[in-house]
């Protein structure tokens, strides 16, 4: 799972604001015109290397942290093949988690640093997360959407510039398709049971669907990009067509089992070809990206207990004699 | 949820440096390639990598990360540290590798000529 990043003014200010060596940047970037793949070696503008380390780690934080609410729910399982299931994907996730983190350091940050800045609150991770959830029509909900949603980011991001993240999502986005799949599965199991089931899962949608739009992160016409960043290929496609292309996807699976999106504004302008709805609530988005959401302490203090619980079993476990070595690819 | 751990082990622990971010040193395990060798008889294929103390360990790791999916039949690690590779930027070296047409099969047309020795000769 992961969640779209953004930018500060004042982040893309500086951003602009670096000098590289021009004749190199000229080949770099002409590189990237031709479509090629950069490598962990290669030369790359220092502002490259930065923004990458910074949406791989988050990309990186959201899968672990992402596998939080889900794994609370294994043991709630209602089954035995559902809880398979869930374990499965669960194991995937905190599996993506790692090959992210492998990707990131070959750009350079040790994955000890990345932990630490997690758990100091420096890096970031997908907002999505700081929400609860409740029921286990939370579980399809987020199987179903917030993976789906995930999947619109990670495929748009899998044909971008940097090689080992490329490499790693596309790994990723095979694994994805299956959480989709049991996620779908179970979402049109509860709304086509029991008038219970059927409220369960209404209920469980009119809570995700806030999230959910606010998961691409800002409207283009608000937030700060930087050209860079889509000259890179790093960025591949605007906040608003990607969430665009979710509502696309999305809603009609949701509309065909006779469920609802609680926002009335909520419909496809046929002469654009975009979505329309409600404007969401974005200070609410910025309260907690800034740590004031619901479960963003809870969320941090799981990970720091098991960041505690195994340290011993790490430290037990390390040779005086080891040397980091950053990975090839 | 509490922090305060149950288990006498970790109590002991001196924990403080977690919160200001501090890594003690030699913190740091090994980094692997990882290598997937699909079936008998296939080629081992480079995947990833895995961070573990140990060889043993780092297979461990590589099999819950690289063979989750699909049949694998064995896995290799190799230490990062072990593996030498051309500097990236040296690739111009092997540039002219595709020019060498005369190393390929298809370089050696003979037809034509035993065509036309045939013509002559019958
Ligand atoms: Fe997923
Ligand atoms: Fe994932």
């Amino acid at each position: 799972m992961y969640g779209n990043t953004f930018m500060t003014a004042e982040e893309a200010k500086q951003m602009d604001q670096t000098q590289d060596n021009p004749q190199k940047l000229i080949a770099f970037e002409a590189r990237i015109e031709r479509g090629e793949k950069i490598e962990p070696g290669d030369w790359m503008p220092v502002d490259y290397r930065k923004q990458l380390i910074r949406m791989i780690e988050q990309h990186a934080h959201s899968e672990i942290v992402g596998a939080l609410p889900e794994g609370t729910w294994i043991t709630r399982s209602p089954g035995f093949k559902r809880k398979l299931a869930l374990i499965a994907k669960v194991q995937d996730e905190i599996g993506h988690g790692q090959l992210l983190y492998s990707a990131c350091e070959t750009l350079g940050k040790t994955r000890e640093e990345m932990l630490d800045d997690l758990l100091s609150g420096k890096s970031k991770y997908s907002n999505v997360f700081n929400y609860p959830a409740k029921t286990w029509a939370d579980m399809a909900v987020i199987g179903f959407l917030v993976d789906g949603a995930a999947i619109v980011n990670q495929v748009i991001n899998s044909k971008g510039s940097y090689g080992p993240y490329c490499r790693a999502l596309e790994r990723i986005c095979f694994e994805e398709s299956f959480h989709l799949k049991q996620g779908h599965d179970n979402f049109v199991f509860l709304a086509t049971g029991t008038n219970v089931q059927r409220e369960m899962v209404q209920e469980a949608l009119n809570r995700w669907y806030i999230p959910l739009l606010h998961f691409f992160g800002p409207s283009d016409k608000t937030s700060v990009h930087s050209e860079k960043l889509m000259k890179w290929k790093i960025k591949l496609a605007t906040n608003d067509d990607m969430r665009n292309q979710f509502l696309d996807q999305y809603v009609p699976k949701i509309r065909e089992v006779g469920l609802t999106l609680p926002d009335e504004k909520l419909k496809k302008n046929l002469e654009t070809n975009k979505w329309e709805f409600s404007d969401p609530d974005w200070d609410e988005f910025y309260r907690v990206v800034n740590g004031d959401g619901p479960c963003n302490k809870e969320r941090l203090e799981v990970r720091r207990f098991a960041e505690e619980q195994g340290r011993w079993v790490r430290q037990a476990l390390v040779n005086p004699q080891d040397k980091y070595v950053t990975p090839f690819a | 949820m509490s922090n305060e751990s149950l288990d006498p082990r970790i109590r002991r622990l001196d924990l403080e440096h977690v919160k200001n971010g501090v890594q003690p040193t030699n913190s740091h395990w090994i980094t692997f390639e990882v290598f997937h060798q699909e079936k008998r008889g296939r080629q081992a294929i480079h995947v990833g990598i895995v961070h573990a103390p140990s060889p043993e360990i780092a297979l461990m790791f590589a099999k819950e990360q690289y063979a989750r999916r699909k049949s694998t039949s064995n896995l290799w690690v190799v230490k990062s540290s072990e593996v030498f590779t051309f500097a990236s930027e040296d690739e111009d070296i092997f540039e002219t590798t595709p020019d060498k047409t005369f190393r390929e099969p298809g370089f050696y047309k003979v037809r034509d000529r035993i065509e036309a020795y045939k013509n002559k000769h019958s």
